[in-house]
């Protein structure tokens, strides 16, 4: 599967602001470049990201050919309650890569 | 009558004079300009300097630095078993953690069976080879990138030292060689720039001083983690020269040189520039 | 290092190609991607008024490098449920395309943050605009230089 890798503290307490960081290993081929032969190379990006708190999406994302490769995405959330909090990426050419990370809100 | 008044009185001994005083310049100018290139120990300075503040940040920090995708990628690779002898390097070296502990910051090590200096990607294509009886990893391939980022990784904050004695020497003097000869169509040398003009600007970008102390890296330039190797062809394209293929002596030769002028300073890998 | 076989078939390639070249030296490029730029705010704002405030876009002034800038826009907001950003858009003026990235959050995100990298094919503007639960546009935009590294690779490795 696609590399990515999230960052979320394993603790939080109640109400309290978090922030998580994701990488996710991508070209991100804007569909501008071309060969030396003046071929164009085609577009080949990551389309989208939704980020989900115990299955809430919390966050979303539409990414453009101007998000830089192996696209960085940092937000914050707040925790509400223990769970788990998932990843989904999907894009061009049937990309897809998921990730998931435990939390524990005291 | 009275003789003629002249400045100086034997025009014969002012000529030799003068020839000796020329050439006293002459020797010191050869002398002088040797000696002057050479960055003082003291003034070194790793290319993380000439960045700009956030692209410090991005190498700082793990948890966005993009070149942690290929240290993972290698981290797996390093636990899986390959080859016909069906070992994974961690069956060999355990936790690289500790068995790889400043390794990368030793190569170009010398290797005896090969009696010469080889650099870390050709260290890993001996063990791949002769040890996992696997295929060599091709330069610049996702796989050797990542098992070297890994391996650079452990060696993070270690000081370079590259072992130079009886048998490394000519391969550091085929190095310097190499950094201080004017090459190409530009009739540049790699001193010209990084030895004698470093933080002066060229496209509007400082020159850093050209110290290999994050590879393998993250160049924006590249949008991807690339080698030592991939950069110096770089620059020797950019200066229009001829650049050797991956892996070839000339530029195992130029690294170690590279290295042993960043003795000292510490490992960044895996490090981002622009 | 090309090769003679290398050369005559790009040669070759360029005569033969003649529509592939026009397309890379449009002489009216610069209107046409000030016009994408207007068109795509106008899809997400519509005809609703824009303020300048609220929002903070944070990208360095001077860059290393276009291929990679890094960009945070923070929106002030409570991000109640009666009172929170729905979305950030980002947009650039000269780039091939206006569009950058699209979020949305809401009341879950604890703040109106967003932090990313992103391509600046050139010396620009750059724009932020958040969408507010109560229907409202506000935006704040920032000036970049963007220069070239030096001894660039051509092409692929």
């Amino acid at each position: 599967m696609a590399r990515v890798v999230v960052n979320v503290p394993a603790s939080a307490k109640r109400g309290e602001l978090i922030e998580i960081k994701t990488l996710a290993a991508h070209t991100m081929e804007t569909g501008f470049r071309r060969t030396q032969l003046g071929e164009l190379i085609p577009r080949d990006i990551i389309r989208s990201f939704v980020c989900a708190y115990n299955g809430e999406e919390i966050f979303r994302a539409g990414l453009h050919p101007a998000i830089a490769a192996n696209p960085l995405l940092v937000f914050t959330a707040v925790a509400t309650e223990s769970g788990t909090i998932t990843f989904t990426w999907s894009g061009d050419n049937g990309y897809s890569a998921t990730q998931s990370a435990a939390i524990t809100v005291v | 009558m009275v003789r003629r008044q002249r400045l100086f009185r034997d025009p014969v001994r002012r000529h030799h004079r003068r020839l000796r005083l020329r050439l006293a310049v002459l020797l010191l100018g050869f002398v002088g300009a040797a000696f002057a290139a050479e960055i003082p120990p003291a003034e070194r300075r790793s290319g993380y300097e000439f960045m700009g503040r956030e692209t410090r940040a991005m190498q700082d920090d793990e948890t966005t630095n993009p070149g942690m995708l290929w240290v993972l990628d290698g981290e797996a690779l390093w636990n899986r078993k390959a080859g016909a002898a069906d070992r994974a390097c961690a069956d060999c070296h355990g936790d690289a953690r500790a068995s790889m502990n400043g390794v990368a910051a030793r190569y170009p090590a010398f290797d005896a069976t090969l009696r010469r200096p080889v650099d870390l990607e050709q260290r890993i294509n001996a063990c791949r080879t002769d040890r996992q009886k696997a295929a060599s990893l091709a330069f610049e391939s996702h796989e050797l990138l990542a098992l070297s980022a890994y391996l650079a990784r452990q060696s993070r904050g270690t000081p370079i030292a590259v072992a130079i004695d009886d048998r490394t020497k000519r391969f550091l003097d085929a190095g310097r060689e190499t950094f201080h000869r004017r090459q190409g169509q530009l009739n540049l040398s790699c001193a010209n720039c990084h030895d004698d003009l470093w933080g002066r600007k060229l496209a509007g970008t400082p020159i850093p001083q050209a110290h290999p102390t994050g590879y393998p890296l993250y160049r924006l330039e590249w949008q991807s983690l690339g080698s030592l190797q991939r950069r110096l062809r770089n620059c020797l394209n950019g200066m229009r020269a001829e650049a050797p293929p991956f892996g070839s002596p000339e530029l195992v030769d130029l690294e170690l040189y590279l290295m042993w002028r960043a003795r000292g300073m510490k490992l960044e890998s895996p490090a981002v520039r622009p | 290092m090309t090769t003679r076989r290398e050369f005559l078939v790009l040669a070759g390639a360029a005569v033969a190609a003649p529509a592939v070249v026009e397309a890379q030296i449009d002489p009216n490029q610069a209107e046409k991607r000030k016009a994408a730029f207007a068109e795509a705010l106008h899809r997400v704002v519509g005809d609703a008024r824009v303020r300048r405030g609220r929002v903070k876009l944070q990208l360095p002034p001077l860059i290393d490098n276009g291929n990679s800038v890094p960009l945070s826009v923070s929106v002030e907001s409570p991000m109640t449920p009666a009172d929170h950003v729905k979305a950030i858009h980002v947009f650039t003026e000269k780039n091939p395309l206006p569009d950058v990235i699209s979020v949305h959050l809401g009341p879950r995100s604890g703040r109106a943050y967003l932090a990313t990298r992103i391509r600046l094919a050139d010396s620009q503007t750059v724009l932020a605009i958040a969408q507010m639960s109560d229907g409202s546009f506000w935006s704040d935009g920032a000036e970049v230089v963007v220069t070239l590294s030096a001894c660039l690779e051509e092409g692929l490795i």
